[in-house]
C-alpha cells in the first residue's frame, strides 16, 4: 500500500485553487525574472566592457594634458578640441622596461558637408601600419586588409562609416577640406566601439595631409608582470602628458552604469518584497480556508510540526515553481532585454549585455527558495498552532 | 480494524464551562460515566444539551474545566490540569478515530488517498495490511480512484469512517455522522457502525439526534442541559 508523502499532500492542496496558485507563482516568476535579468546585465555588461577594452589592444593611453573625461571620450568615442604632444614622447615611452610595445596615433577631425543632411564631423585616425595592426590583432575585417606602406594614400573604413559613405574596397575617397584622394583598402566588421565611425590612415599620410607633425595619443601595451601603478607614476613625469589607464576608463563607465543599477536593484528588491507579500497572503488565505481540514489532520494524528511542514512545503513549491518560470523567462528574453537596455544606455559595449549562466540561475533559485522559506513561516506557524476542536467547531457552527 | 480494544473511558464529575461575557455556561455539568471496552454507546439529547461538548472532551479534542478523565490506566485530566496539546495529539492518534457530520474529505485526493492520509503523519504497525479489507468491508473497494466530488453523501461518510479506522483505533467517536444524510443512507451508516462493533470489537461512542440510530447501540445516555438525564 502506497503512502502519501507530505509533499504530495502539499502539491494537491495547491491544486485546489489553481488560479490563485498560478497568479502567486507568476508574481514570484516576475520577481525572479527581474533578479536574473539584473544580475545577468551586471555580469554581461562588465564582461563585454572588459572584452572591448582588451580589444583596444593597449592597457594605457598617453595623451596631451587636458581633462581626463575628454581623454576617455577621445579613446572611446573620438572627439574634438584635440591637444598635441611631441613625437619624441613615443620613443621615450617605448624605452621604459615595463613596455611591451607602443603605437603612436594622430587623430584629426574635419567637417564633411556631405555627411548626413546638414553635414557632420569625419574622424581620421592616423596609425602606424606596423605596430597598430599588431596591437589590435582582434580587429576583424569585413573586406580587404591594412595599408600596404607607411605613407600610402590608403584608408581602412570602420563599419558604420563605410555604410554611411557607401564605400567598398577599391573605391576612392576624397578627404573633405583637403582635396586629397585615398583608396579604400579595407572595411572593418562592426565592433560596437568608436572604431566603427573612424577612418584609419597611415600616420605619416595624416601628418602630411593635415600638416601636423605631432601626435594626439600613444597606445601602450604593458608587459604582463609590470607594476601598472609604478609605471603610471613614471609616465606622469613626462612633460605635458597625462595617462589614461583603461582601468580608469572602466571605473568611470562602471560608476555611471552603477547608478542606473542601484535604481534597478531597488526596483528588484521592491518586486521581491511584493512577491513575498503575495505569497504570505495566498498561503495565509489558504490556511484560513482549510481550518477544518487542518483540524481533521490534527485529529487524525498530525503533530504541530507536521502541519507546519505541510504549509511550509506548499509555500516552497509556489516559490520554486515561480523561480523556475522566472529564470526560464529571463533566459528566453535575454536578447530582447539586451536590445532594450542598449537603447537606454549612453554607452554600451559591443558584446552581449545580459549574461545568464548556471551559477546565476542557481543563485536566483536559492534566493526565491529563501523567500519561500521566510514567507512561509508565519502562515505555517499559524496553521501549526490551530487546535483541532476550534477549527472543526467553527465549521460545525457555520 | 481493532479486534482487541485496550481502553475504556471513565469520566468523573466532568464539567466544561464556557464564558460568554460575564455569563458562565456549563455545556457539560457534573457528568460521570464509563464507556467500557468494546461497547457501543449512543448519546442523545436535544440541541444544546452538551452532547458534542461531552464527546469532544471524552475524545481528548478538548480539555474539561474540572473533574477527572481517565483513559484506561492513564489520567488525562485531573485537578484542573490537562495534558499539553502535543500529548493529546499522541493520545488521539493512538486511541481514537473520529467522524463528524461533515465529512471533511480533501477534494483533490482520491478515495484511497483520503483513506490513507493518516499514514502520512503516523502509521500503526500492520495498519496498512488491513486497508484493502477495510475498503471492502465499507463497500468502497470499487471506488478507490474516485474523487470525493464523484461520490454520494453515504459513500463520502463511509470514506470518512474508513479514514477514521485506518490506523486501527480503539475507540470510534461519531458526532452526528448521519446529520447530512437521508434516512436510507443513515440506516446504512448505522448498520456499518453496528457491524464494526459486533465483528471487530470496536468501542463506539455515537452522538445523534436520530433515535432509530441511537437504538442500534447497546446503551443510550440522554443529556439535558449538560447533565445526564437517563442512562
Amino acid at each position: 500500500m502506497k503512502k502519501l508523502s507530505v509533499f504530495q499532500v502539499a502539491y494537491k492542496s495547491l491544486l485546489r485553487k489553481k488560479t490563485r496558485s498560478l497568479l502567486t507563482i507568476l508574481g514570484i516568476a516576475m520577481a525572479a525574472w527581474v533578479l536574473v535579468s539584473l544580475f545577468g546585465f551586471n555580469r554581461g555588461y562588465e564582461a563585454s566592457l572588459n572584452k572591448d577594452i582588451d580589444n583596444l589592444g593597449f592597457q594605457m593611453l598617453v595623451v596631451a594634458k587636458g581633462c581626463p573625461y575628454e581623454a576617455a571620450t577621445l579613446m572611446l568615442k573620438g572627439g574634438t578640441g584635440l591637444k598635441y604632444m611631441n613625437e619624441d614622447i613615443a620613443a621615450s615611452v617605448a624605452a621604459e622596461p615595463e613596455v611591451e610595445g607602443v603605437t603612436p596615433m594622430l587623430m584629426q577631425v574635419v567637417f564633411d558637408p556631405n555627411k548626413g543632411q546638414t553635414g557632420g564631423l569625419a574622424a581620421f585616425l592616423g596609425v602606424d601600419p606596423v605596430s597598430f595592426p599588431k596591437m589590435k590583432s582582434a580587429l576583424p575585417f569585413k573586406a580587404g586588409g591594412w595599408f600596404k606602406g607607411p605613407e600610402a594614400a590608403e584608408a581602412v573604413f570602420g563599419y558604420e562609416v563605410a555604410e554611411l559613405e557607401q564605400r567598398e574596397v577599391g573605391d576612392l575617397y576624397l578627404i573633405p577640406e583637403k582635396e586629397v584622394e585615398v583608396k579604400v583598402v579595407g572595411i572593418l566588421e562592426r565592433t560596437g566601439t568608436q572604431d566603427d565611425g573612424t577612418i584609419f590612415l597611415p600616420i605619416k599620410t595624416v601628418q602630411k595631409v593635415f600638416g601636423v607633425r605631432e601626435l594626439t595619443s600613444i597606445g601602450i601595451k604593458v608587459k604582463k608582470d609590470a607594476d601598472m601603478k609604478t609605471f603610471e607614476d613614471k609616465l606622469y613625469k613626462l612633460p605635458d602628458v597625462q595617462v589614461v589607464s583603461l582601468s580608469q576608463v572602466k571605473t568611470t563607465i562602471m560608476t555611471l552604469v552603477s547608478t542606473a543599477r542601484v535604481m534597478v536593484l531597488s526596483i528588484a528588491v521592491i518586486a521581491v518584497l511584493i512577491a513575498m507579500m503575495g505569497v504570505i497572503n495566498t498561503v495565509l488565505m489558504s490556511v484560513m480556508e482549510r481550518r477544518q481540514e487542518i483540524g481533521i489532520l490534527k485529529s487524525m494524528g498530525a503533530m504541530a510540526s507536521d502541519v507546519f511542514k505541510l504549509v511550509w512545503l506548499e509555500t516552497i513549491v509556489l516559490c520554486v515553481c515561480g523561480g523556475l518560470i522566472g529564470t526560464g523567462l529571463a533566459m528566453v528574453t535575454a536578447r530582447v532585454t539586451d536590445v532594450l537596455v542598449r537603447r537606454l544606455l549612453p554607452y554600451s559595449p559591443s558584446g552581449g549585455l545580459v549574461a545568464i549562466d548556471g551559477g546565476l540561475v542557481l543563485m536566483t533559485l536559492g534566493v526565491v527558495t529563501a523567500i519561500g522559506l521566510a514567507a512561509g513561516v508565519y502562515p505555517s506557524w499559524k496553521a501549526a498552532r490551530m487546535r483541532p476542536l476550534d477549527t472543526i467547531r467553527s465549521e460545525m457552527e457555520s | 480494524m481493532n479486534a482487541t480494544a485496550r481502553y475504556s473511558i471513565e469520566a468523573e464529575h466532568l464539567r466544561r464551562v464556557y464564558r460568554r461575557g460575564p455569563e458562565e455556561i456549563a455545556a457539560v455539568d457534573d457528568v460521570s460515566l464509563r464507556v467500557e471496552k468494546g461497547s457501543f454507546t449512543s448519546i442523545v439529547g436535544p440541541s444544546g444539551s452538551g452532547k458534542t461538548t461531552l464527546v469532544n472532551v471524552l475524545g481528548c479534542l478538548d480539555n474539561p474545566s474540572s473533574g477527572k478523565l481517565t483513559l484506561g490506566d492513564r489520567v488525562v485530566f485531573e485537578n484542573c490540569k490537562g495534558l499539553s496539546e502535543s500529548k493529546l495529539t499522541l493520545i488521539r492518534r493512538d486511541v481514537f478515530g473520529y467522524i463528524f457530520q461533515k465529512f471533511f474529505l480533501i477534494p483533490t485526493l482520491t478515495v484511497l488517498e483520503n483513506v490513507i492520509l493518516p499514514f502520512t503523519f503516523y502509521k500503526k504497525p500492520g495498519a496498512e495490511e488491513d486497508v484493502g479489507r477495510l475498503l471492502k468491508a465499507l463497500g468502497l473497494d470499487k471506488r478507490i480512484d474516485h474523487l470525493p466530488g464523484q461520490l454520494s453523501g453515504g459513500e463520502m461518510q463511509r470514506v470518512a469512517i474508513a479514514r477514521a479506522l485506518v490506523n486501527k483505533p480503539d475507540i470510534l467517536l461519531a458526532d452526528e455522522p448521519t446529520g447530512n444524510l437521508d434516512s436510507a443512507r443513515s440506516e446504512e451508516i448505522g448498520r456499518t457502525l453496528q457491524e464494526l462493533n459486533a465483528r471487530d470489537g470496536l468501542t463506539i461512542v455515537l452522538v445523534t439526534h436520530n433515535l432509530r440510530l441511537a437504538a442500534l447501540a447497546e446503551r443510550t445516555i440522554e443529556l439535558h442541559d449538560g447533565k445526564i438525564a437517563a442512562a
